[in-house]
């Protein structure tokens, strides 16, 4: 699965200007900030990308994480670094790809994501699109409450349609991240069709309004 | 299907927080008793021993405080078990007092502080290095202070191991210095095999009971009071003693008490020194530092290279007993050494003590609760070079 979509990383690079993978060849600094409130899953949800990216697919990763000292709600930030070589910091500076779930969120870190960088936002938080990156808003608050009636997988969906849109994390990886995270749980199904659904919205949006180089 | 969790020559490997490599790092050294109170941002640290140390037959206890939470670990290394706690700023300052008792009485214990931002309750989920002085002259009394310091998921494990060893083979307490960064961070941690870990536990007395004197004083000055239980009678106090345990004013016996008891840590501690060494040889600027300081400070000595700026670093991997040697033999060609930390100010003055005749020791710090960036350190390394930061 993973070399078949490399081999197509490479030539769609070469013949078109769609990119399968939003990770370059060779990654200097590659940052990734997911944001949202605190209770939303975001530390896990970043744990999760940063467990399959560095023991699934094998590359270096560091992963740091911001939160305030409540217990529920605040602003919560979980930041993941990719690199070729030794990562010196561990948190975002110019931000490659932000994924946000609440408005407050999206509006206090998408002034940080690169012109060639991506935004993931849930719908609910884009109220106006901020900054020159390409912003996609996906309704993912919304697609756990009515499909699987309840908003605590949304960042599960959110972590498929990110493998499958931007192809930074192999579809491999990220299952036997979520299944070995849920081994022995009652969620595991649950997460499993979540993630499942997440595959297959991003597959749908990359063939709408593809990744371009 | 479940990731795959072995390196190809059969390490297990795992993408862990540094807390959590603390844990499995005190788990591989026999650690059995661990008494705490939680406190961000070292929760992790309590939650993984007590969920683990059940399953070997170990015991987590949670006190009313910090200042129990160590009382409890004397207690257990004093029956002989290997006992941890692990705290941050507020609690280690509660700690401060048994801290000297551990050291008087010569009970191995392992304390990890993972630093947040102070004073007080501070900055709770904002790193900091600012108990870096704290951990060496914090307890009362002259006292000699083993530390060592960590700068990624990966050393916080050889750390905690680490000081497992030296505690063992010392009879003190041994203080390992995280920050908030370094505890929270994930990455990938290769742990090692079973048959690689040679677990150091403390002798046991070679005399019967009728004869033996706890604290008598051996040509390595290091007493290990035999674990309480085993027949061996004796009196631990924090009053200064003789080799009986009880207690004692004869000014002779006061000194070589002590004198005995900083002998031990002074005469060891090249085995206690820890360092790495980044392009030196040649370095003109010196950076030093521990921590999460050290991670900006590698990036720093990266970047400077390409500007063909001849920086070096100097990783602290163990703070006290400062290793002079190391820096003094680091900074031999050096015209200007950096001291990058998360604070005001405090492992300057160790650097300073050291080399400050000689060459001008410059401070670099950051102490608004987020980690220094090599990009800082570069700008203040310019500035010395240039005489401003914009080339």
């Amino acid at each position: 699965m993973t070399e078949k979509s490399k081999n197509k990383k490479y030539s769609s690079k070469k013949n078109n200007k769609i990119r399968k993978n939003l990770l370059p060849d060779s990654i200097i600094r590659f940052e990734i900030r997911i944001s949202g409130a605190g209770g939303q899953g975001i530390i896990s949800t970043g744990m999760l990308l940063g467990e399959a990216i560095s023991i699934g697919d094998g590359k270096n990763v560091s992963q740091s994480q911001a939160y305030g000292p409540e217990a529920r709600g605040g602003a919560t930030r979980a930041d993941i670094i990719i690199s070729d070589s030794e990562i010196y910091f561990p948190e975002c500076n110019k931000i490659d790809l932000l994924v946000a779930f609440t408005d407050t969120a999206y509006e206090k870190h998408s002034a940080h994501v690169k012109q060639t960088g991506l935004i993931i936002a849930d719908e609910h938080a884009v109220e106006m699109k901020m900054g020159t990156a390409k912003t996609l808003d996906i309704p993912f608050i919304e697609f756990a409450k009515k499909k699987f009636g309840n908003q605590i997988v949304a960042n599960i969906i959110a972590l498929g349609f990110v493998s499958s849109y931007t192809g930074i994390v192999s579809k491999g990886s990220i299952m036997g991240a979520v299944e070995d995270k849920f081994e022995n749980s009652k969620y595991l199904e649950l997460n499993l069709k979540a993630l499942d659904f997440g595959f297959s919205l991003g597959k749908k949006y990359f063939k709408e309004n593809p990744l371009t180089a | 299907m479940a990731l795959n969790r072995t390196t190809s020559d059969g390490h297990p490997v795992r993408f862990v927080q540094g807390n959590e490599a603390v844990v499995l790092g005190a788990l591989h050294s026999g650690c059995r008793f661990f008494g705490g109170y939680p406190i961000t941002p070292s929760t992790e640290i309590a939650e993984g021993m007590a969920r683990e140390l059940p399953k070997v037959g170990g015991v987590f206890i949670q006190m009313e405080d910090e200042i129990a939470s160590i009382a409890s670990i004397i207690g257990a290394s004093a029956a002989g078990a290997k006992s941890m706690t692990a705290t941050s700023g507020p609690g280690f300052s509660l700690m401060q007092e048994n801290l000297g008792f551990a050291y008087i009485t010569q009970l191995p214990i392992v304390i990890v502080n993972v630093q947040r931002g102070g004073p007080s309750t501070g900055l709770p989920t904002k790193l900091a290095q600012s108990d870096t002085m704290q951990a060496r002259w914090g307890t009362h009394g002259d006292y000699t202070a083993v530390v060592l310091a960590a700068s990624s998921v990966q050393e916080s494990y050889e750390a905690t191991i680490r000081a497992f060893e030296l505690a063992e083979k010392l009879s003190t307490p041994v203080i390992v210095l995280l920050d908030e960064l370094i505890g929270h961070m994930r990455e990938k941690l290769i742990l090692r095999m079973k048959k690689d870990i040679k677990e150091i536990r403390r002798p046991f007395p070679k005399v019967p009971p009728e004869w033996y004197f706890p604290y008598d004083i051996p040509n390595d000055y290091t007493a290990h009071p035999a674990p309480f239980g085993e027949g061996f009678r004796y009196s631990i106090t924090g009053l200064v003693h003789d080799r009986t345990g009880f207690p004692t004013s004869v000014p002779s016996e006061v000194i070589e008490r002590l004198d005995a008891l900083r002998e031990k840590i002074i005469t060891h501690r090249k085995e206690i020194w820890n360092w790495k060494e980044y392009e030196v040889t040649d370095a003109k600027y010196l950076i030093v530092a521990y921590g999460s300081a050290a991670r900006a400070a590698r990036g720093a000595v990266a970047i400077l290279r390409k500007k063909r700026i001849k920086a070096g670093f100097l990783e602290l991997k163990s703070i006290w007993p400062f290793p002079d040697g190391p820096l003094m033999s680091a900074a031999k060609q050096a015209k200007y050494v950096f001291v990058a930390e998360n604070n005001m100010g405090q492992l300057i003055h160790a650097v300073r003590e050291n080399i400050r005749h000689t060459i001008n020791v410059i401070p670099i710090n950051r102490y608004d609760g987020h980690p220094l960036e090599p990009e800082q350190i570069v700008y203040f390394i310019k500035e010395e070079v240039y005489g401003h930061s914009t080339v």
